[in-house]
């Protein structure tokens, strides 16, 4: 067995994986919010932003292809993880009493799963265009861009459609207050004065992309943000 | 102070166990709380039943033998102590006391709360030692040691090997003991040739066993009887890391 598939197969090695895949969602999940708050500077910041990207071509099929890989890696290794984690306690506890770990650390999997379910759901709603009769209707900003503004806010239009997006960002914070310092501890990045830091600062980061996030579904939903086109 | 007890009796390990029910009448508070195990076993006893099997030795906290999980906690509700440096006036009087073994599929059960934890010894068999003999204790300057890793290599050999990190684990990891059993070779000069290859074998020995994976909860920490911080388990996948890549390198 050489090194390296001994590393994959082992514990350590799995944790590890599940780690760095996690470190590059993660930052993927803080430029898209940066990408995202543009709404609030207007219409053409948002569009143009969404047409560079689009220019990217090639490249952005790069990173598109680089965050599949990871998400798969990610919920392959923890599933993996996770079974093991299963089959070690067989007997379970009957009382069962927890002094420090968690309700994130110990729900990492069902808050990793609605998570995936909202992404599914979010690239078929604004990737896709999909779910709203009025995407299909929208004609091109008049630098002739495709108008994200609009869709965006006649997207979050729809009540049960912000509730989920709400529901599925509590879910990603939830998980990133683990997260976000608990891969430090996986990549062996980390000692005993730096834990509790690093545990307080992932639970600011965390609950930062939260408000971040929410606060454009909520705009719309409070009116703040109208459609630059009306349908 | 009297309690109310709630025991996991099972007769051998492919029997079906279930809880049974005690009273303990009269306990001192500072009673400890396998002294009061041995009241109500020494009840049952006179009365023609079979007493309950639970596992103890020095009964001063060294030995690590005493494994229970007590309303729920490894080793009870006080921190940082063994079993037998727990006191039942940690107890609110006429209350109910849950007790449990340590669960975990590598720690067998053998009867009642005795369970068997040879899967720890296994680990440390793998790679936990230093090979070459290296005669009496020598002059204690002659090999020098910086006071910084020499402080952290003795607050990993304090590890007593109880198990209690495992039984607490919400994944039953033993992530906790096997990285103070590398930490405190892994700091120290005496450790260094075999460091490669030892923690390589007792990670491997540790997931042959079937214990579960860390998830970083630090559960394990809170009930660490010698008080091992989860840090140590940062500092072995920190070399474990280093292990695989001076392997790769190697190769």
């Amino acid at each position: 067995m050489t090194a390296f598939s001994a590393f994959y197969r082992s514990s350590i090695g799995k944790k590890m994986i599940v780690a760095l895949t996690g470190v590059i969602l993660m930052l993927f999940v803080i430029g898209h919010l940066l990408g995202n708050l543009q709404i609030f500077l207007g219409p053409r910041w948002v569009n143009d932003y969404a047409q560079h990207l689009r220019d990217l071509g090639p490249l952005l099929w790069a990173v598109r292809i680089t965050l599949l890989i990871a998400v798969f890696l990610h919920i392959y290794f923890t599933v993996s993880l996770a079974l093991d984690n299963r089959r070690a306690r067989p007997q379970r506890y009957q009382k069962r009493d927890y002094i420090k770990a968690s309700y994130a650390s110990r729900h990492m999997v069902v808050s990793g799963l609605v998570v995936l379910a909202f992404i599914v759901f979010h690239l078929l709603h604004f990737t896709g265009r999909k779910f709203n009769a009025r995407f299909p209707m929208l004609k091109n900003d008049p630098l002739n861009h495709y108008d994200v503004y609009s869709m965006m806010v006649y997207g979050f239009q729809d009540v049960y459609v912000s509730a989920f997006y709400i529901i599925g960002l509590f879910l990603l914070t939830l998980h990133l207050t683990h997260g976000a310092s608990s891969f430090f501890q996986s990549l062996g990045l980390n000692d005993k004065k730096l834990t509790p830091q690093l545990a307080f600062a992932a639970r600011v980061f965390a609950w930062l992309l939260f408000v971040g996030y929410a606060a454009i579904p909520v705009a719309v939903l409070l009116g703040f943000i109208q459609p630059a086109q009306q349908l | 102070m009297n309690f109310k007890l709630k025991i996991w009796r099972q007769a051998d390990p492919k029997s079906k166990g279930k809880f049974a029910t005690y009273e303990a009448r009269n306990i001192s508070p500072d009673t400890s709380f396998l002294e009061m195990l041995d009241m109500v076993n020494d009840e049952l006893t006179e009365r023609g039943e079979a007493p309950i099997a639970f596992d103890s030795d020095c009964r001063e906290g060294i030995c690590g033998t005493c494994a229970l999980t007590i309303n729920g906690q490894a080793h009870g509700p006080k921190h940082p102590a063994a079993v037998c440096q727990l006191y039942m006036r940690s107890f609110d009087d006429g209350k109910t006391i849950t007790v449990e073994p340590f669960r975990a599929k590598p720690f067998p059960l053998v009867r009642d709360l005795v369970i068997d934890r040879s899967a720890l010894d296994r680990i440390v068999q793998a790679g936990g030692f230093i090979a070459a003999r290296a005669g009496s204790a020598p002059e204690a300057n002659s090999i020098p040691v910086p006071k910084h890793n020499a402080d952290l290599a003795m607050e990993a050999a304090a590890c007593i090997g109880c198990g209690a990190c495992a039984a607490a684990c919400p994944n039953a990891s033993a992530m906790l003991f096997t990285a103070a059993k590398v930490s405190h070779l892994a700091f120290l000069p005496q450790g260094a040739p075999e460091r490669t290859s030892r923690v390589t074998k007792m990670v491997r020995q540790m997931d042959a066993e079937g214990f579960g994976n860390c998830t970083n909860t630090y559960e394990c920490e809170a009930v660490c009887p010698a008080e091992i911080s989860a840090s140590f388990i940062a500092k072995l996948n920190r070399e474990y890391a280093r292990a695989i890549l001076q392997r790769s390198v190697g190769e």
